[in-house]
């Protein structure tokens, strides 16, 4: 019961508590790339259910394009990053703390956990919500519900293996 | 010209369009304000908002820590809601093999992003739309809390960080994706 609060690895994004207040004029940065996310995520079609079967099924290689394109332009821009020592434009030095491997029993059983419900859904967090910008309106169910298993992890978090 | 110009705009991309640009929000965001890019926090700081009980998992500010990340994932609904009413309304152009599979399967409906079969209120209230909803939407918020991350703070991320942990979970969100695909899914749309 005593676990200290691993809040560097939790969740992605999640941060660190010593992270520094966000200025209001921040926000709206972080606003306008969000929304161009939702754009993204739906002209993509990755937010589609349909993709989702496709890819899971090995029938196209569109998913598999996306994801591995994502993955190498993410991984060459931000190596460019670390090396040429920019700080970010609120001034901080860009770091990008490592995720504790531990047994890595949380990474295999909630990897699984969540590939289970991505099949099912058709739907990782952010198509989640994207969908319920798409007119999907029964996607605030599954919203709900990943809320609701959000929190009940947080509540077994003690008694799981990590 | 101009109808060529925004054309791309209101159409499906090409994954080597797509791709690319998803993979740039990772260094967009460490060069706004140096902060990782993942949306699966958001389902952590929305329990530490709304009702973080007793629970030591929720107990942290999480303005300080989450708040420009909700307020990210409140611009993908907007961004998603300004896509569907901008663009055309066209059906998902998925392989030919995979409508063969799905209508053997028992889904006719190939209109949408999502099957109107399985995700609509109506359908809610069927096993297959319950388990599809109510249990995967479960399954997702449980699983990445656990795993830390979703697709994109593991497999974007993280994968693009060259993390162990990530690679782990990435493997792990393929074989459970299999496996309710192939194991599950029958026996769910079936019914």
């Amino acid at each position: 019961m005593t676990r200290p609060l691993l809040t560097e690895s939790e969740g992605c994004g999640a941060g660190t508590d010593d992270a520094p207040e966000v200025r209001p004029a921040y926000l709206a940065v972080y606003l306008l790339l969000g929304i161009a996310f939702g754009v993204v995520l739906t002209r993509s079609e990755v937010l589609s259910w349909f993709r989702i079967q496709e890819m899971f099924r090995f029938q196209s290689f569109r998913m598999y394009g996306i994801i591995g394109s994502a993955v190498a332009t993410a991984a060459v821009s931000t190596a460019i990053l670390k090396r040429s020592g920019l700080r970010s434009a609120a001034g901080e030095a860009i770091s990008i703390p490592k995720k504790e491997l531990g047994s890595g029993v949380r990474y295999a059983a909630g990897g699984t956990i969540f590939g289970l419900g991505w099949a099912l859904t058709g739907a990782c967090p952010g198509p989640l919500f994207a969908l319920v910008g798409n007119g999907v309106s029964v996607m605030l169910a599954a919203v709900l519900s990943a809320i609701v298993g959000t929190w009940i992890y947080g509540l077994l978090r003690p008694r799981l293996p990590h | 010209m101009v109808n060529q110009m925004t054309a791309w705009l209101f159409n499906e991309w090409p994954w080597y369009v797509a791709g690319p640009v998803i993979g740039l929000f990772v260094p967009a965001l460490l060069l706004v304000g140096n902060k990782a890019f993942g949306v699966s926090g958001n389902l952590r700081h929305l329990c530490a908002a709304i009702l973080p009980a007793k629970v030591e998992f929720f107990r942290y500010d999480w303005r300080r820590v989450g708040l420009w990340n909700l307020v990210f994932l409140a611009g993908i609904l907007i961004g998603g809601f300004l896509t569907f009413h901008t663009g055309a309304a066209n059906d998902i152009a998925i392989s030919a093999e995979t409508r063969t599979t799905l209508a053997r399967l028992g889904i006719h409906d190939f209109s949408g992003v999502a099957p109107h079969e399985l995700f609509t209120w109506h359908a809610l209230l069927t096993a297959r739309g319950f388990v599809s909803v109510v249990v995967g939407g479960f399954l997702v918020g449980f699983g990445t809390a656990y795993a830390g991350g979703c697709t994109s703070g593991h497999a974007i991320s993280g994968l693009a960080n060259f993390e162990l942990p990530s690679l782990i979970a990435v493997v792990g969100f393929f074989a459970g994706g299999l496996a309710a695909t192939w194991f599950i899914l029958p026996f769910v749309i079936g019914r």
